[in-house]
């Protein structure tokens, strides 16, 4: 069975931001992302405001600090090609504590540190007030095409499904004996893969079958019915519209 | 349809010379022929490899193409009513897995009413109810892997109840149930009044809900009758490879009402 009744990285809470329609949340995340990304990597004071602008948002919905820190831990191994950037890249050189780094690679690297980290948090608040199952209901209501909707919905309900297969697969093999050990043994796990494979497509072809039946032709009917006020839209474009105050004003300053 | 002798007169399901071979050349049936009236309860029996799947299939219209016609309720199953013929033939697949698709309980019960076309509060009605005939209820919003296996079953024939279908189609509904999951099944299916036909190797369930018993064996229908009296008959049961369980004998069985 699975983990918990919702997803990991959702955290249960009946704050103002967990009760927005979950396509505003979709609608201002996003649109805070595209300000984040265009604001000017000069204007460094910009992205101090929008990291506070973040902070507000994780208080009123109850989100700790710690919480919202643990799940930036995700970005680090985007993080370590930024590391990288202030040594390879060419130009202009200064040096930092007897090392010789190159200006414009700082800035890059500056640049995909503080937009990244923000858009990972922004991330990460949305995931941590909306549940998986709402995030696709906000998706569907935003126009996204119904394929990858209906693709990101079976993929919740099928992950389990078929990691128990994989897990009922691993203990078979055990059974016999088998015990991965080194490279020899890759040819086996190879085949695992591929009759979980042709399982799991042969899974698929009967959840059509019984989709068929019940009347699936084509799209997915519509069963909840998402809808947001007028306050909700703008409680939730506060966000996206307060950063676009400041990368304009990045711009002009 | 017009008057009410109308209505009971027509057959839920009428299937008469249905015959079909899949495209590799295998012919799974030969000619099939019964009819089910309204609100029977009907075993379709059968070895491995009968064709009961097949024929399973063809009811909603799922597999066709053959020979012999299909008839729900008096309407033909053909391309031009599949969506009605879809919502009066309710398939209960055999892995509730497969059947349950939708990431909660409440939106896989309402897949079936809402692909008609129903919304808003009458939808959430048909869902309570189709779940309060199965006692699921209070799981509304329960992710379906978070289920047991029995409850899932239970889950699954909500589904298509939901959609107030014509005839329920069982496939192994007693299948990987444990004996208490099984008795509640039981008592479920009994306890609905629409039209059952229950394809199943578990004779003493087959006994237990079915009066009457069609044994499906090579493509064709062998025998249709009582299902008391197919399972007491020795010669038939042998000719068709079915076998009682252990200790089971037919005849000692006293049947409730």
């Amino acid at each position: 069975m699975g983990a918990g009744h919702a997803h990991r990285l959702y955290r249960h809470g009946h704050s103002a931001v967990h009760a927005l329609p979950p396509h505003t949340k979709l609608a201002a995340a996003f649109g805070f992302v595209v300000v984040v990304v265009s604001t000017p990597r000069e204007a460094m004071w910009a992205f101090g405001v929008y990291a506070v602008l973040l902070g507000v948002v994780a208080y009123a919905a109850r989100v700790p600090a710690g919480f919202l820190l643990k799940r930036l831990l995700i970005e680090v191994p985007f993080v370590a090609f930024a590391v990288l950037m202030p040594f390879v890249a060419e130009g202009e050189r200064v040096e930092v504590l007897g090392l010789s780094l190159s200006v414009s690679g700082l800035w890059g690297a500056w640049n995909v540190l503080a937009k990244g980290t923000l858009g990972v948090a922004a991330s990460v608040l949305l995931a941590s007030t909306t549940e998986l199952r709402s995030v696709l209901l906000g998706l569907q209501r935003l126009r996204l095409p119904p394929l990858l909707v209906q693709i990101a919905s079976f993929m919740i309900r099928y992950g389990d499904v078929i990691t128990d297969e994989m897990r009922r697969m691993r203990i078979a093999r055990e059974s016999r004996g088998f015990e991965a050990s080194g490279v020899r043994h890759w040819g086996v796990l190879a085949k695992s893969a591929g009759a979980l494979f042709i399982r799991s497509y042969e899974r698929g072809e009967r959840v059509h079958l019984a989709m068929v039946s019940r009347g699936y032709a084509g799209s997915m009917p519509v069963i909840d019915e998402v809808t947001a006020s007028r306050a909700q839209w703008s409680y939730a474009l506060a966000l996206p519209v307060a950063a676009l105050v400041v990368c304009v004003l990045g711009w002009a300053l | 349809m017009g008057s009410v002798s109308d209505l009971v007169n027509t057959a839920s399901l009428e299937v008469s010379g249905l015959a079909f071979a899949y495209p590799d050349g295998h012919q799974a049936l030969f000619g099939v022929d019964f009819s089910i009236a309204r609100g029977e309860r009907v075993a379709l029996l059968g070895p491995n490899g009968a064709g009961k799947t097949t024929l399973v299939l063809h009811l909603n219209g799922i597999l066709s193409g053959g020979v012999g016609t299909v008839k729900v309720a008096g309407l033909p199953v053909g391309k031009e009513h599949m969506a009605e013929v879809r919502r009066r033939v309710g398939i209960v697949f055999q892995d509730p897995d497969d059947q349950l698709f939708m990431p909660t309980v409440r939106e896989d019960v309402a897949f079936g009413p809402a692909a008609a076309g129903l919304r808003g509060p009458e939808l959430e009605e048909r869902v309570d109810r189709a779940l309060g005939r199965v006692g699921m209820a209070e799981f509304k919003d329960r992710p379906p892997h978070h289920l047991s296996f029995g409850q899932r079953r239970r889950v699954a024939v909500a589904t298509v109840l939901a959609m107030e279908p014509e005839i329920l189609v069982l496939d192994e509904p007693s299948s990987n149930l444990d004996p208490a999951s099984r008795r509640e099944l039981a008592d479920i299916l009994r306890s609905l009044d629409v039209t059952v036909l229950m394809v199943t190797h578990d004779l003493p369930y087959a006994l237990e809900l079915c009066p009457r018993a069609l044994i499906l064996s090579e493509g064709t229908i062998a025998a249709d009758g009582r299902t008391a009296e197919l399972l007491a008959d020795d010669e038939l049961m042998r000719a068709h490879r079915l076998e009682l369980p252990f200790g089971f004998d037919p005849r000692s069985v006293t049947m409730g009402a």
